[in-house]
């Protein structure tokens, strides 16, 4: 059957099975390539997207589940304020290596530092180790967060 | 940026005796092609008279430099290092500079570091472009300078070229280069020209932004994975589970009925569902009963294959180093040391799991994929699809993770047996299982080592024999002589430490039916884990510091010991730490860099090892890009943890037991150590990058284990089992 969802602030329907990942809708039936295949078992956070903010892997979440929570994938998290900072403090410590795992890792960072201004090393473990980085950019992830976060501190 | 837009251009009229020569590029531009006589002792050995064409720079009506790129970009920096090259000479903004995949064509573009085979691998692409690409800049900006100065009529010596453009500085006039390339095009092509003076570099040693990065943070950035030719349909498969295994029967039904599926294919070993979208192609794939034919390997286990490795290196092999007289030596040792090393098969496990998108016609082919050998893709396409090479066009793409995987065409043969019997193209999609099942793995190897040691404790015998797959031998059959190739011995036959009795052997072993390939750091993947672990154990058997024992060695190797005496200072050698954690120390010098690691770990009560904190020191010669040297320390030291503390795969019943990231496990955010870096200011020319990290911080790990519980572990991955407390 036919489903409406709100991606990224516009509706769009997608003729599918109900138990569809919103994955495959977002990549191969909305033309959306952003958000990456990883595992398809919510192991490596590279699909991940917010559902109403939150932070959600795309390869286990039914299209027949999403109902009228909005969805915002990575082409427009740079609209939101934790997004923007995010992708900044990625772009000053060069973060990114072969750069496929990091729209997760974005989409992963922006729903933390959005619902948790200051997080501590210990949120940051918590909120990232969901997202598999086989470059090893870790490091810098951490360091990039911080840096968002001092920058929302300046303006908050 | 996206990379997939690609024109090849012809490359008529290039001189071969010329390194250089300039002509019109279409649209009226200055045009240099350019030879790359690949700088390096192996190369000059090679007939350098016969060396193609490799690369193009391209300087636009517009302004704007195009260059073609050889390599191909997977997260290690080198679109950014190489432009940085060009544009030092040049004088022009790194952003001016525009960049471009080359097109497969082993004759412009093989690369002689590898055996002449268009391929991004070995980290040579900075040693291999160093000298040429900064010449070819050079000249360009020469004749872009004597353009201007002719049309002023003024000497050129009086003009100086800055930020893409031709300064007369006692007039004030000033010319953009896009202004006078035709003019330039027209010049005499220059045969030398003098590169700058290192005291005058801007941009060479900075720390340059990638020029890849703003596209890959807002999901833009165009993977092979993400390409969709109109009409595309998406495939997903499953592959005989036991290599060399087939069909026996498959029943679709199911499959058929599940609504988005188009079409089931079925080949000799493989079954594939064709879909609207991978959704109904993984739920068509699940509905699918298949029964197989295991063939000739479905008894393999891992086991097995240890154990004849194991019984391979009591027999001699092939003499790869004989340095001295290695039987003498050891009868006349004081006292002897000896170990037998393990390491696993590994899969790749990149990020982006393998893919192709091919789209076969009747009088061609197209293929869309990302390839660290774009060339052997174009010709695996060809001839799986019984097309002539011209026939087929290749678009390649960003890397979603190399290390080695996508030098291999499996995946595009597979994609091409597929897309032969769909219509319309279609993107064969494999799923993390199939990625982690169907990977061609880094060899298993079995070591088997002796040493002497004189009555100071020293070593003046080292003897060491090993056993496992020549990936040389199959990927490049002519770099296999007697023997030996030189991947397979990197980073054993070449040791820093004065040896005065050296005498290494390698047996070729293959596995029964499992395809193995390069993996990071190649070659000294395994060869420094065993050197580096066995001298450890030389300085524990001979009561002596790990640091100070390698140091006592290093005489004849100033640039080996500068960076472990840096590295020992950096990460407080000798400090006291807690009780059940320790610190271990590698040093290596492969890919022509020199680099030593300190790890510290923390071994808890349960066996469980924390690496908490690496430092490392690097003489990597002439830095390009110091930004890219760090983050490709950063990115290789968690790759190679993942590899000492997780990494394995194993066979039973022929299967490969892993699947997925859950059994096949890789380090994450909150196992992450801290990691500093130490780079050895230098002027020589430039080592290898990509790949140094992973080989080192193997055996740092282990032997940091050893040094917080006691207990040598000679088997990798880690085993917790053994260090419980």
């Amino acid at each position: 059957m036919a489903f409406k969802i709100k991606v990224n602030g516009t509706e769009r329907t997608a003729d599918v099975d109900g138990d569809t990942p919103l994955l495959w809708v977002l990549r191969d039936v909305f033309g959306m390539t952003g958000t990456k295949f990883g595992c398809g078992m919510a192991l490596c956070g590279a699909c991940t997207v917010h559902l109403d903010g939150a932070p959600a892997r795309s390869c286990i979440t039914a299209i027949d589940s999403i109902g009228g929570a909005a969805v915002t994938t990575i082409e427009a998290i740079g609209d939101t304020a934790a997004g923007q900072k995010i992708q900044k403090a990625w772009l000053n410590l060069e973060v990114v290596q072969c750069g496929y795992c990091q729209s997760g890792q974005i989409m992963s960072a922006s729903a933390l530092l959005a619902s948790n201004p200051h997080p501590t090393d210990s949120d940051i473990d918590d909120a990232m180790s969901g997202n598999i980085c086989r470059c090893g950019t870790y490091v810098r992830i951490r360091k990039a967060i911080k840096q968002a976060a001092q920058a929302s501190g300046k303006e908050g | 940026m996206t990379l997939d837009r690609l024109a090849p251009r012809a490359a008529a009229g290039l001189s071969r005796r010329n390194f250089l020569q300039a002509g019109s590029a279409a649209g009226g531009g200055l045009m240099l092609s350019l030879r790359l006589p690949f700088a390096s002792g192996e190369a000059e050995a090679a007939d350098t008279g016969s060396f193609a064409p490799n690369a193009f720079i391209r300087i636009g009506g517009d302004g704007q430099i195009i260059l073609t790129m050889p390599y191909v970009e997977m997260g290690q920096g080198t679109y950014t290092a190489i432009a940085m090259l060009i544009a030092e000479e040049l004088e022009v903004d790194l952003p001016q500079v525009q960049l471009e995949h080359a097109p497969p064509n082993e004759k412009l573009y093989g690369n002689p570091l590898l055996g002449g085979i268009q391929a991004t691998g070995n980290s040579n692409a900075i040693r291999a472009s160093w000298q040429p690409l900064r010449q070819a800049g050079a000249i360009a900006r020469t004749m872009l300078v004597e353009a201007a100065a002719k049309r002023w009529s003024v000497d050129p010596a009086s003009c100086r070229a800055q930020s893409g453009e031709v300064l007369h500085p006692t007039t004030g006039r000033r010319l953009k280069y896009g202004e006078v390339a035709a003019d330039a095009a027209h010049l005499p092509a220059l045969e030398s020209v003098t590169l700058k003076r290192r005291e005058d570099f801007k941009l060479i040693g900075t720390p340059a932004k990638r020029l890849d990065t703003p596209a890959k943070v807002n999901g833009t950035a165009i993977y092979g994975i993400d390409v969709r030719p109109p009409r595309v349909k998406i495939a997903t498969l499953a592959q005989a589970p036991v290599f060399g295994g087939r069909v026996k029967s498959v029943d679709d039904a199911a499959a058929k009925a599940v609504k988005g599926v188009r079409q089931i294919v079925r080949l000799d070993d493989a079954v594939a569902v064709v879909a609207d979208h991978m959704g109904a192609a993984k739920k068509g794939l699940a509905a699918l009963v298949i029964e197989w034919d295991d063939g000739p390997h479905g008894k393999v286990n891992t086991e097995e294959i240890a154990r004849e490795l194991g019984q391979a290196t009591l027999s001699s092999g092939a003499v790869a180093q004989n340095v001295g007289d290695i039987g003498k030596a050891l009868a006349n040792a004081v006292t002897k040391v000896e170990a037998t090393y393990e390491l696993p098969f590994l899969a790749h496990a990149t990020m982006e799991p393998m893919n192709c998108t091919v789209h076969v016609r009747n009088d061609g082919c197209e293929v869309w994929v990302g390839s660290q050998a774009i060339a052997r893709v174009q010709a695996a396409a060809a001839k799986t699809a019984g097309l002539p090479l011209d026939k087929v066009v290749v678009h390649n793409h960003l890397i979603g993770g190399g290390f080695g995987r996508r030098l291999e065409v499996d995946g595009v043969i597979r994609a091409v047996q597929i897309a032969r019997q769909v219509e319309g193209p279609v993107k064969v999609v494999w799923t993390r299982e199939e990625d982690i099942q169907h990977d061609m793995y880094r060899p298993y190897w079995f070591d088997r080592l002796s040493a002497g040691f004189d009555e100071k404790g020293m070593p003046v015998a080292w003897n060491h024999r090993f056993a496992g797959s020549s990936v040389l031998a199959r990927w490049a059959p002519p770099t296999f002589q007697n023997g030996l190739d030189p991947d397979t011995t990197e980073g054993a036959i070449d040791l820093v430490y004065a040896l005065p009795n050296l005498h290494v052997e390698y047996i070729r072993v293959e596995p029964p039916g499992i395809p193995t390939a390069f993996w990071r750091s190649v070659g000294p993947s395994h060869n420094v884990f065993v050197t580096e672990s066995f001298i450890d154990e030389l300085a524990a058997a001979a009561k002596q510091d790990p640091v100070a024992y390698r140091r006592a060695l290093l005489d004849k190797t100033p640039r080996a010991k500068a960076v472990l005496e840096l590295v020992a200072e950096k990460a407080g050698w000798g400090q006291p730490l807690p009780t059940g954690t320790g610190r271990g120390v590698s040093l290596q010098f492969v890919f022509a860099t020199h680099m030593a690691h300190v790890a510290e770990v923390e071994v808890a009560k349960d066996g469980a090892v924390r690496v908490r904190r690496v430092v490392c020191a690097v003489d990597c010669g002439t830095v390009v890009n110091p930004d890219t040297v760090r983050a490709q320390i950063e990115g290789a030291i968690i790759f190679g943890i993942t590899a000492a503390l997780y990494g394995e795969i194993t066979l039973k019943g022929g299967r490969v037991e892993q699947t997925n990231f859950d059994t096949y496990q890789v380090l994450r955010m909150n196992e992450a150590p801290a990691i500093e870096v130490h780079i050895v200011q230098s002027s020589e020319p430039p080592g290898g990058m990509g790949e140094a990290g992973t080989s080192a911080i193997v055996p740092a790990v282990a032997n940091a284990v050893f040094a917080a519980t006691g207990k040598r572990l000679r088997k990798l991955p880690i085993d917790p089992a053994q260090l419980r407390s």
